[in-house]
């Protein structure tokens, strides 16, 4: 039996205050095994009776080293790591790496490969709204809500299984493209979705936004202004709740999001109720912006037909000598990126999901770093649970929306 | 590169002095370490810079020297711009001053640089590592740190590759 170390305050004296040394109050763990904390959390509390002095946050138990890794593959081959990080946002993870490859290498990518993008890339923020809705509405004892939401998160998954296979764990969409064009049942699934969404949001709302149980539990709780949150690097849904406009799908038109009409709701209370209101306007705004998707959805190639980055089609291999070159050349040695390095941010159901991508002139990433929205998201729990119970605190956690896959990276 | 964008390189520039690089739009000024703070207050206050959007590093070992890029991706809300500072940090006892006191989001984002390269930050206020248990050894983002594996065991060398394996023993 090995024998227990004494726990020492040392290496956190300085977050906890004066009256912690002196036992005045009590720190108590909270995680990582801790159904409260959607994931791998831990929290060092330091409590005043029910009252939280000050919040520690302890992350890491999920770290992957997934940045690492990248730098030993090629970009074709990192790019199935990009769906693990955000488990929630498998699709747009994919999204914000191969944006960054392009931007990198220089390839155009066709107007319905674009389209494609977007209608996936919506539809799984509503799924990821759907997971945040029902777990954190499950925080606050809403149990049939969660039931609910994941009714229809698994139609999406659905839809993300007839593309690309999988449910989660997609890789459709690839440097300069897609792997393949969406199947014909796609439109018919998608059209399905939409019309049954808006009432399904209804009904959500219905058992959620004048409930006087709910309401008590989140009004003027976990108050963050705008100015803290640009401060704290608090980006998506959280930001606009707390009255800043900053929606780079708006702010910094990609994949064609310029052609598609959508408001970006915007809430000054700051409060967990804004960030719930959000969250389901946004929900109801990215229906819009797939039905518009859809109805223009162009014909023609899902894929670049620059052969120096994408591999030709199967069937052109068996008669073209050069084709098969490049498909050889691009399976074995992967293609070369040039030496220099960009920075490209998308925008997560979470916030702003950012790569910064060096390429050293070979078929390797020299350098990937994720700025993954979670991190900062995180960082400023220990201000907004201040002086809240510890019941409200896990109200915050729900609220913020955190993935810990996101943040440990 | 953007006409807005390039009259604060042009502030930039005449004030710290650095070379600019540009790639696909993107401005990258080069600052010394001595005048990193000063130039992020600077962007802040008087450009509207309200969001450091990252805050990483990049090991160029072993063809270049210094060592260490540190990079300050900053975004203006109210502008509509991006740029990105760099600072070039010597690899011998790396030490660069916070910028926590000029942006928050700072604070977690230098516990990962100094988690994953060994850059300390000077006066940051919670020195400690973030995603690494605090009993790791080593920097696992610096370039010479290896990827590291684990060895296959087969039958015919389980036992040998066994006794090598860091798991606890009783």
């Amino acid at each position: 039996m090995p024998q227990l170390e004494e726990v020492s305050l040392d290496s956190i004296k300085h977050l906890v205050s004066e009256r912690a040394l002196t036992g005045e109050t009590m720190l108590l763990n909270m995680g990582p095994q801790h159904p409260s904390t959607h994931g791998v959390l831990r929290l060092l509390l330091e409590l005043d009776g029910e009252i939280v002095v000050n919040c520690i946050p302890d992350i890491g138990f999920l770290h992957t080293g997934i940045e690492k890794n990248m730098e030993a593959k090629t970009y074709q081959k990192a790019e199935v790591m990009s769906d693990r990080l955000d488990y929630m946002n498998t699709i747009g993870n994919n999204l914000a790496y191969v944006m960054a490859v392009e931007k990198l290498i220089d390839v155009d990518v066709p107007p319905r490969a674009q389209a494609i993008r977007v209608i996936l890339t919506e539809l799984q923020r509503i799924a990821s709204h759907l997971v945040w809705l029902g777990t954190s509405g499950l925080d606050l004892a809403a149990m049939s809500v969660f039931l609910y939401c994941f009714r229809e998160r698994e139609a999406i998954l659905d839809i993300a299984e007839l593309c690309s296979g999988q449910r989660m764990m997609t890789t459709y969409f690839r440097p300069g493209g897609l792997w393949r064009d969406v199947p014909v049942e796609f439109e018919s699934a998608v059209r399905d979705f939409i019309k049954i969404f808006p009432q399904r949001v209804d009904e959500y709302e219905k058992l959620l936004t004048k409930n006087p149980l709910f309401l008590d539990r989140v009004l003027g709780i976990g108050k963050l202004s705008g100015a803290d949150a640009l401060q704290y690097g608090v980006t998506g849904p959280n930001l606009r709740a707390s009255g800043v406009d900053w929606d780079l799908r708006k702010a910094r038109p990609y994949s064609g999001y310029e052609q598609y009409q959508f408001t970006v709701p915007v809430l000054k209370e700051g409060d967990i109720y804004a960030r719930y209101l959000v969250r389901i306007q946004e929900m109801r705004e990215s229906l819009k912006i797939v039905e518009q998707a859809l109805n223009k959805l162009p014909m023609g190639p899902v894929r670049s037909e620059n052969r120096k980055f994408v591999p030709p089609p199967r069937s052109e291999i068996g008669v073209n000598m050069e084709s098969l070159i490049h498909h050889f050349k691009l399976w074995t040695e992967g293609f070369p990126a040039p030496k220099a390095s960009i920075y490209s941010a998308v925008e997560s159901p979470r916030g702003e999901l950012a790569l910064y991508l060096e390429g050293d002139g070979g078929p390797k990433p020299y350098r990937i770093h994720w700025r993954t929205p979670s991190f900062d998201n995180l960082a400023v729990l220990p201000l907004i649970s201040k002086g809240h119970l510890v019941a409200d605190l896990v109200a915050i956690i729900g609220s913020i929306d955190i993935v810990l896959g996101d943040i440990d990276r | 590169m953007d006409k807005k964008l390039e009259k604060i390189v042009q502030v930039l520039q005449n004030k710290f002095g650095g070379t600019v690089e540009e790639f696909r739009d993107e401005a990258h000024v080069f600052v010394k370490i001595d005048q990193i703070v000063e130039a992020l207050t600077l962007l802040r206050d008087k450009h509207e810079f309200e969001l450091l959007s990252t805050l990483t590093v990049v090991d160029y070992w072993p063809q270049m020297s210094p060592r260490f890029h540190v990079i300050y991706q900053l975004t203006s809300l109210a502008q509509n711009l991006s740029v990105q500072l760099r600072v070039p940090v010597n690899g011998d006892q790396p030490k660069v001053p916070t910028a926590t006191r000029v942006y928050q989001v700072a604070n977690w984002r230098e516990r990962e640089a100094w988690d994953m390269f060994g850059i300390q930050f000077d006066g940051h206020p919670d020195p400690r590592r973030i995603l690494l248990p605090d009993d790791q050894e080593g920097h696992p983002l610096r370039k010479d740190f290896p990827l590291g594996y684990e060895e296959p065991q087969f039958s015919f060398n389980f036992d040998e590759i066994d006794l090598r394996k860091p798991y606890a023993k009783e």
